[in-house]
């Protein structure tokens, strides 16, 4: 890694632009008049000049890769707020360029390696292109948080995503795999690599976890924090990184047994968890782990999610929830407030246009909240919530179920592309 | 079936075969049954518990390849195909659907025998058929409403057997491949429609309900559903919209993992 260390600290004398080939320049160049159209024409910039520069020039990606430090952020939950954590805490080092926006594809990453020249990048990546994005950029390290059931639609099977994952171990030994242990499929990918950060970040949603990535046998759980495969002899690595509740705080523990405290702005037990992913790759990368800690505690907006939004009667926080995982660690932040809940669902290509996984939600723990059911798919949503036996009114339009609402604050859950139109919509889509 | 005792319904390896929300079908069976003053009750039977016997119905859901091998090997060695059909209802969803034929064989060329419950046969389709499908109920059955609806998400193309009636025609989408959606024999169906299935389409639901308790129940209200129904049937409408763009878009755009063309496209 010192030498990849090397490199890049060379790049940053130079300007990374000089070494561009003239088909890369042009393609980005391309890139960037399309991007600015588009964004004049009011729509966003990021996917449109990346999937040009790489029509134009598919090998640009490689080239604008060379030389820099880069991590790739995957996983099914958490990508976001993880990378932003993480490029937090590497900021506090040098410069940093990352995916803010959650543009998360190859055009998403073409689009921060043309338009950002820091030597370090973080990047979220989607896990279905974590592979071929491997293959391009040639990262440093990959962080890997968890995997589980999301978009079956476009996805397939979650074993198939694993099995390529896997497989880029034989070409790429030397990447760094930062991993989350508890997670028997990240643990099946992880294992397969020489050199693991093994983080221990507690239980989550285990819906997916059931049985054994590699040979389909029923997994043991001794215990909350434990699974075992007893055919295959797969069973949970043991970790390096340990996120431990301690009163009155949450601790990180580091290799060394330091502890270190987690207090993230971000609302939840997820974004402890994934601030514990992020100071352990920090840390890979150089950066002591109080200051590592510090900047990911003080992350407080990622590309609006857990934002509020005020209008003259409501004051609206914003939360992204698309697949089970993310909803089960929703309805525990629902649950400590009693506040009306408004729930989008489009199921848009972006979201995957099954809406099966709605019933794997126990959405029945929203009893007592005033539910309303909105989006494109509000039916369905509708549906569901009455075999809940949840009492819910149904309403298309989000923001018109809003203003129906009394005064006062107001939950607004959102799958993805309901939550891009809300930003839209509520007047923050230019960022 | 007596009326006094609750009905009984048996999610047979929810961990194996529990992917794509197909427990839903049983939250719709127990609360068709409360809304009606019957008591239901749930048995989640996971794959290290044995298949109880006496279950009013039995339901199998979707999963992956090597979980629906490990399902029918577990399957096979339990009491599950003896007490199918008689006396019992049995409802099972896409994996499940060809865990109860005679044979499968899988993706990877693996070839397995199935429960034998039905007389039908998988082999791996040219791509995997994603999406809405809709079609028209077998009127056999005497389904209120005869417009079925679902989404599929499968590679195996499905021949029945002389002695297997479809569940459906198809419409929109793939179904079994050979324009026929599903299998009906005796008291044992099976499909290849998620949504669930038996949310999205509240007529087959009850026809499983009156077929395993033999009332006749009265028609409830949901207020969604009329919207949903009209939602879903004009989303299939819109598929090959869809197909031309996504055929249009380099592959550079495409999401990965959609068709066998893209699967051999992609380095790994």
């Amino acid at each position: 890694m010192t030498a990849t260390l090397e490199r890049a600290q060379r790049s940053e004398t130079g300007k990374p632009d000089m070494r561009r080939s003239i088909r890369t320049r042009f393609a980005v160049g391309a890139g960037r008049f399309v991007a600015w159209l588009s964004r004049i024409a009011g729509f966003g910039g990021h996917v449109i000049g990346g999937r040009i520069a790489l029509l134009l020039h598919p090998g640009c990606l490689a080239e604008l890769a060379c030389g820099r430090r880069i991590v790739l952020v995957s996983g099914t939950n958490g990508k976001t707020t993880t990378t932003a954590m993480l490029t937090a805490a590497l900021r506090a080092e040098g410069p940093v360029a990352s995916n803010d926006t959650g543009a998360n594809m190859l055009d998403g990453l073409t689009w921060v390696l043309a338009t950002d020249p820091a030597p370090t990048v973080v990047v979220e990546i989607d896990e279905l292109y974590l592979p071929i994005a491997v293959q391009r950029v040639h990262p440093v390290a990959v962080v890997l948080g968890n995997l589980s059931r999301d978009q079956l639609d476009r996805a397939g099977e979650l074993r198939d995503t694993a099995r390529r994952l896997r497989a880029l171990a034989d070409s790429f030994p030397a990447l760094r795999i930062v991993a989350n242990c508890e997670d028997p499929y990240v643990a099946f990918i992880a294992a397969a690599f020489p050199r693991v950060v093994w983080v221990s970040v507690g239980s989550g949603w285990d819906g997916d976890t059931g049985n054994c990535p590699a040979c389909g046998h029923r997994l043991a759980k001794r215990s909350p924090l434990h699974w075992a495969c007893a055919r295959c002899r797969t069973e949970r690595p043991d970790p390096e990184w340990r996120l431990t509740l301690e009163d009155p705080d949450t601790m990180l523990r580091t290799p060394e047994e330091q502890p270190v405290p987690l207090r993230p702005v971000l609302p939840g037990r997820v974004n402890e968890q994934n601030a514990a992913m992020a100071v352990a790759a920090a840390r890979l990368l150089g950066v002591p782990v109080e200051r590592a800690a510090a900047a990911a505690n003080r992350v407080h907006d990622i590309a609006g999610r857990y934002r509020t939004i005020r209008t003259e009667r409501h004051t609206a926080r914003m939360i992204l929830a698309k697949n089970p995982a993310g909803w089960a660690a929703t309805l525990e932040i629902l649950a400590a407030n009693p506040a009306p809940v408004i729930i989008s669902i489009n199921a848009n290509e972006a979201d995957g246009r099954d809406t099966s996984w709605l019933y794997d939600v126990p959405f029945e723990r929203l009893a007592g909240h005033t539910v309303l059911a909105t989006g494109a798919r509000a039916a369905d949503l509708g549906v569901r919530l009455s075999y809940a036996g949840i009492a819910h009114g149904t309403e298309p339009d989000p923001l018109a179920a809003l203003t129906a609402l009394e005064p006062g604050p107001v939950y607004l859950v959102s799958d993805y592309s309901g939550f891009a139109e809300l930003r839209r919509r509520t007047g923050d889509g230019s960022r | 079936m007596s009326t006094e005792s609750a009905v009984r319904i048996a999610t047979l390896l929810p961990d194996l075969l529990g992917t794509y929300g197909d427990r839903g079908n049983a939250t719709v069976l127990a609360a068709r049954l409360h809304w009606r003053g019957l008591a239901a009750e749930i048995l989640e039977v996971p794959s290290d518990s044995p298949v109880p016997l006496g279950c009013d119905i039995y339901l199998l859901g979707g999963g992956e390849d090597v979980a629906q091998a490990e399902a029918t090997r577990l399957l096979r060695a339990s009491a599950f195909p003896a007490v199918a059909g008689h006396g019992s209802t049995v409802f099972a969803v896409c994996a499940g659907l060809q865990i109860l034929g005679t044979t499968t064989v899988d993706a990877s060329g693996a070839h397995q025998e199935g429960l034998g419950l039905l007389d039908l046969a998988t082999r791996p389709g040219r791509h995997r058929s994603i999406g809405e499908v809709t079609g028209c109920a077998d009127p056999a059955l005497g389904l209120t409403d005869s417009v079925l609806t679902g989404f599929e998400n499968h590679a195996g193309i499905t021949e029945r057997g002389p002695g297997t009636r479809p569940l459906a025609r198809v419409t929109t989408g793939t179904g079994n491949g050979d324009g026929t959606e599903g299998a009906v024999h005796g008291r044992i169906f099976a499909t290849y429609l998620h949504g669930p299935v038996l949310a999205r389409n509240p007529a087959l639901a009850d026809h499983l309900l009156r077929t395993a308790t033999g009332i006749e129940l009265a028609p409830v209200r949901l207020p969604d559903l009329a919207a949903l129904r009209r939602d879903v049937v004009t989303a299939a409408k819109g598929t090959w919209r869809r197909r031309i763009r996504s055929a249009l878009l380099p592959s550079a755009w495409h999401t990965p993992g959609v068709t066998a063309r893209d699967r051999r496209s992609r380095p790994l």
